[in-house]
């Protein structure tokens, strides 16, 4: 006589309440009515407060005002802009004049924070105790207090245009700002722009083309030869066929101010400065910490091999590094693009200076305005660690963790 | 003995000295290996040698070598009159000192900051030394009787009731509110086409409102009651005394344990009494001082210690609501935390001025300040939670199961066990966040606050002062106070870090 194995009992209704309350079963569920409750309650009294006080400050809901006229001027527009323009338009010209000085400055933040972090882990004392110094005094002083220096100390204890300081005669720097030579395109502007983009992605392909020749063939392929070549060889080869691509005009001195050139404003040229510096000081620790996180076994296991120096830091030490270093960096970057913000300190026409600052005050559309300025930013960082957890998941998976 | 010179072989004459090895060590030892070992090194040595160069010197120059210490006003400190190239201004901050430390703080009041930074500090000292004791008396006087106290030392003003009427008057609005919201259901019953589900929500909402009128016509009748009498203030204190401590007696475990909580809730309440009475907030207390006079330091600090107070409970209340295994808890604890993690700081503090008095009720006014420090809490809020949840991810499981094996409830189990662990482990993560915290402060003078660095760009407007080096010595000033607090903090954090890992030193 044998027994039947015998059924697990039924197990929907305990799943449903571990859905529905979590380990507290239905406490859990009673806890989250009773906060569901709460949280209507806040949300009908904010609703019913704001419909009530922009009625009584004569404000129509909604985002129809971004098709009104702005009716004032920026000092700075990557695209045509006239005071006659639409608020939206505003909008985009902020958001672009943020996006710009962020790519700027997280450019020199980068090159800025490698090199004093080089100088941390140099073997030489004093270099690394400079590097040291630098590091702790701009981490420890305020962004806002080190952007107003920039700004309102340096900038404006430089001389005016007329004795501006000039960087060998082609860009002049002053109080009103940064010149630099405009390249002006010419007649051979297409083909070599065509050139060069072809250059790249070939090089790009001959690389591809070497790495799998390597990992499944075994076989080493030279391909710098080819690679500069292409990169500066035939650039080259068609700017003597088709003639020089583009001048520079370089600024020239008239009467009190400049003509020809670009003008940089202050304002950039400060926030830039600020903002690349006191970020540089953070990504040097994280580069430190990245590299010092290698273990020594590691550039000795690569040296056993007969790998020489640099190639064993290429291949061996930086790629465990830069595992370390990437998320925070990225960190880091997004830490620089939120700071930027501070530049309504300033008057640099930022997103928030010229969205939440002017357009806010001009209109009085706050929950509009701060929730589309604040809608911005979130959507940065969330696509950013987004991307960066795909990021940690690949670099978990090459682990084979 | 004989033995020995008839073996094979002695060395009968000394060796020559060995010349002593190249010192390593001191500080000819470390010029000679870390600085001036090779080509490259000599080149770097010298880089960094004129990089100091270019640096230090002109600062201690323009701070020191070259400046101006005595003067009444911008005339001393220019170059024609000075007869040399003149560096830091220091009279101009001798000057200004007042106005950078307590704004437009009213002169004869000054002693009031004074008081409150003295108990700041006195309270704020012992809780960082690690070895002495009364660890958690200190820390609920600094977090919970400081900043009342020095809410009425700053601001002013006295109180014309306590606990009893507070709790009535907060539940009375809360209730108002409640069937509020179920008659504009009912209003919109009418029109709309799901009438009946909002006329039944409706009246069950106008009903739970009722309810909780009946259930708290004690209270706001006892209230009314007091209004009356002179001695509002006393009657209402003993009121709350005595119920507060009934309930502490009741639930500390009646006749049998309950006499620690008796005796603790009532020494309470006598201190309470005796700062009330010193204070004379029974009778007006202090004279008012509005925000908008504070400023400079003051407010830097004000701001950041109540940031400091307020976002801690934040953060703990949010880690702990993303590790909750109850969904919608979980889910908005995630949502809020990203949310204000996802923004800059000064955006929060536009939503915070410009957007959240449209969410308040007409007649309820927010002074800026407040403002201010309701999204600078918030802000840090979000930060302190994903501090705290590091730590609380740091405790094994085994520590909450061994608590639950013993039969402690949820409540019991994080604040007794899991908690005081995870707070221990992250110190070091906290007080980091408290420098960025400080150094984020700066940020309340966009949005017309005078901090210390709002009250400095002020007082470089002043043509009285307006000189080429006015902004670098301000600058060089206010950067020194900063540096010497976020400097100190960063080093406390090290020190505690250094403790906290003391056993896994070798």
């Amino acid at each position: 006589m044998s027994t039947e194995a015998r059924k697990p009992p039924a197990q929907i209704a305990l799943k449903i309440r571990r859905v529905l309350g979590g380990k507290a079963g239905w406490n859990g569920v009673a806890v989250q009515f009773a906060f569901a409750a709460i949280l209507g309650w806040i949300g009908y009294e904010i609703v019913s407060n704001a419909r009530a006080n922009l009625e009584n400050q004569h404000i129509a809901a909604g985002f129809g005002f971004l098709r009104n006229n702005a009716g004032f001027d920026v000092n700075q527009t990557l695209i045509s802009y006239t005071g006659s323009d639409t608020f939206l338009r505003v909008f985009v010209v902020g958001l672009l004049n943020t996006l710009v000085v962020s790519v700027v400055g997280i450019f020199f933040a980068t090159v800025i924070g490698f090199i004093v972090a080089l100088c941390r882990l140099s073997p030489n004392w004093l270099l690394s105790r400079v590097g040291e110094i630098y590091v702790e005094i701009i981490r420890n002083l305020p962004l806002l207090f080190q952007i107003l220096f920039w700004y309102l100390a340096v900038l404006a204890a430089l001389p005016n245009p007329r004795q501006s300081i000039s960087l060998l005669g082609l860009a002049f720097i002053s109080n009103r700002g940064l010149v630099i030579p405009r390249p002006i395109g010419e007649s051979g502007f297409e083909a070599f722009l065509a050139v060069l983009a072809f250059g790249i992605v070939a090089s790009l392909a001959l690389r591809i083309y070497a790495r799998r020749a390597l990992f499944q063939r075994g076989q080493m392929i030279r391909i710098w030869p080819y690679v500069l070549g292409l990169l500066f060889g035939l650039p080259l080869a068609t700017m003597l066929v088709s003639g020089v691509p583009f001048t520079f005009e370089v600024p020239q001195l008239k009467g009190f101010n400049f003509a020809g050139g670009s003008r940089i404003i202050p304002e950039f040229v400060a926030l830039t400065l600020a903002l690349s510096t006191y970020t540089a000081a953070f990504i040097a620790e994280i580069v430190r910490a990245g590299i010092l996180s290698v273990h020594r076994g590691q550039m000795e296991a690569g040296s056993s091999l007969g790998l020489s120096r640099g190639t064993t830091l290429r291949l061996i030490v930086v790629p465990q590094a830069m595992r370390v270093i990437v998320p925070p960096l990225t960190n880091q970057y997004l830490n620089l693009t939120k700071n930027s913000s501070l530049a309504v300190a300033i008057g640099y026409p930022d997103l928030v200076s010229v969205f939440a600052g002017t357009s806010l005050s001009q209109t009085g559309q706050a929950i509009e305005i701060i929730a589309m300025t604040m809608g911005v930013y979130l959507l940065i960082s969330l696509l950013t660690s987004a991307i960066m957890s795909v990021y940690g998941w690949r670099v978990s998976r090459s682990l084979g963790a | 003995m004989s033995d020995i010179t008839s073996s094979a072989y002695v060395r009968r004459d000394l060796l020559t000295e060995r010349p002593a090895p190249v010192k390593t060590t001191g500080f000819i030892g470390l010029v000679r290996t870390r600085l001036f070992n090779s080509p490259t090194n000599i080149l770097l040595t010298i880089v960094g040698a004129l990089l100091l160069w270019f640096t230090i010197v002109p600062s201690v120059r323009f701070l020191m070598v070259d400046a101006v210490w005595t003067g009444k006003d911008r005339t001393a400190c220019l170059t024609e009159n000075a007869g040399f190239t003149v560096g830091a201004c220091w009279p101009y901050i001798q000057a200004k000192l007042p106005q950078l430390i307590y704004g437009f703080y009213p002169e004869a009041e000054r002693w009031r900051v004074n008081l409150s930074l003295i108990l700041a500090a006195a309270l704020l000292l012992p809780l960082l030394i690690p070895r002495l004791p009364a660890k958690g008396l200190n820390a609920s006087l600094f977090f919970f009787a400081f900043p009342v106290v020095a809410f009425f030392l700053l601001h002013g003003g006295g109180i014309t009731g306590f606990g009893l009427s507070w709790t009535a008057g907060l539940l009375q609005l809360f209730d108002d509110s409640i069937i509020g919201a179920g008659q504009a259901l009912l209003s919109l019953g009418k029109t709309s086409a799901i009438a009946p589900l909002f006329w039944v929500a409706g009246n069950l909402i106008v009903l739970v409102g009722s309810a909780i009128y009946w259930l708290i016509f004690p209270l706001t009748w006892l209230r009314d009651q007091f209004q009356g009498t002179g001695q509002s203030v006393w009657a209402d204190f003993a009121i709350t005394a005595a119920i507060v401590s009934l309930i502490a007696f009741v639930l500390g475990g009646g006749v049998r344990t309950g006499g620690r909580a008796l005796t603790s809730s009532i020494a309470t309440f006598m201190a309470i009494a005796v700062v009330i009475k010193l204070m004379g907030l029974d009778h007006g207390g202090l004279p008012v001082v509005t925000t908008n006079l504070w400023g400079g330091l003051l407010v830097t600090l004000v701001v950041s210690v109540t940031g400091i107070v307020t976002s801690l409970p934040i953060g703990i209340a949010l880690a702990l609501g993303r590790r909750s295994t109850i969904p919608l808890i979980r889910i908005f604890s995630i949502a809020f935390i990203e949310f204000w993690r996802g923004v800059p700081l000064i955006t929060v503090l536009f939503f915070a001025t410009y957007m959240l008095p449209l969410f308040l009720p007409g007649n309820f006014t927010v002074d800026g300040l407040v403002r201010a420090l309701i999204g600078i809490s918030l802000f840090t809020g979000a930060y302190q939670a994903e501090n705290v949840r590091g730590g609380l991810a740091a405790i094994p499981r085994g520590q909450g199961e061994a608590a639950a094996a013993l039969g402690l409830s949820w409540w019991k189990t994080t604040s007794l066990i899991v908690l005081p662990q995870a707070l221990r482990h992250v110190i070091p993560n906290l007080v980091n966040s408290f420098i960025s915290l400080f150094k984020d402060t700066s940020l309340v003078s966009i949005v017309a606050l005078f901090d210390l660095l709002g009250s400095l760009r002020a007082s470089f407007s002043d043509p009285k002062w307006s000189t080429p080096s006015t902004a670098f010595t301000g600058f060089a000033f206010a950067g020194i106070i900063y540096f010497i607090f976020c400097f100190g903090m960063s080093r406390y954090s090290l020190f505690v870090e250094h403790r906290l890992n003391a056993h896994r030193r070798n």
